[in-house]
């Protein structure tokens, strides 16, 4: 079985797609990585060799954040943010989008399900 | 899109040639500044840098954190104190 940055790869995909269920990789990061170490895209997982495996191995503990690191490294920018008192922090601490979103509607990912407010309606 | 580097980061020049002669001075003054849209740049730490808002200037003491980000974005331009009615306190 893959194995890879301690997440297990799904068997019946191709490498390509399978790569991308590891945390930080997307499918451009996933078509990069097998490109710099020459695995064909098309294989299916479990139709890895050993040596493919490590090989992909390597060039993600070489070159790129995963899993743990990368969600740490996260929760630490937002720290920071929160911190040092920003703009962005303080949208951070408010669980509001910190990019400029309208809040008027929507933002529902950030702001959660919907809370009635009583007597909203005119003034 | 990200700011050209050749350009290098955008700070009023006004505003560096004053850090720099409080820096060589070794003076602790507040600054006075409209320029929010400047970036705070290393030789600008320790001191502490008063940004206008639109109303006021918000004293902002500037922290090695700090560095990379806009001076505007210490000082809120809006005031939000919450909608009528809801009368919960946070």
């Amino acid at each position: 079985m893959a194995r890879i940055a301690g997440v297990d790869l799904p068997r019946e995909k191709r490498v390509e797609i399978g790569l991308t269920y590891i945390f930080g990789i997307g499918l451009t990061t996933s078509k990069h990585i097998l490109e710099r170490t020459g695995v064909n895209p098309d294989t299916r997982v479990k139709d890895l060799t050993e040596t493919e495996v490590a090989k992909l191995r390597e060039e993600i503990d070489r070159n790129h954040q995963v899993e743990g690191d990368l969600r740490r490294s996260v929760s630490l920018n937002i720290k920071r943010l929160i911190e040092i008192g920003s703009y962005r922090g303080i949208r951070h601490r408010r669980g509001l989008p910190s990019r400029g979103q309208r809040t008027k509607t929507n933002a529902r990912t950030r702001r959660g399900a919907k809370k009635t407010v009583a007597g909203k309606k005119k003034a | 899109m990200s700011r050209s580097l050749k350009k290098g980061p955008f700070v009023e020049e006004r505003l560096l040639i004053r850090v720099e002669t409080m820096n060589s001075g070794r003076e602790k003054r507040v600054i006075k500044t409209w320029s929010r849209a400047s970036t705070i740049m290393p030789q600008m730490i320790g001191h502490t840098i008063a940004v206008y808002n639109g109303r006021k200037h918000v004293p902002i003491y500037i922290t090695e954190n700090m560095i990379g980000h806009k001076l505007g974005e210490f000082a809120p331009t809006r005031l939000f104190r919450g909608h009528s009615g809801s009368e919960k306190s946070r």
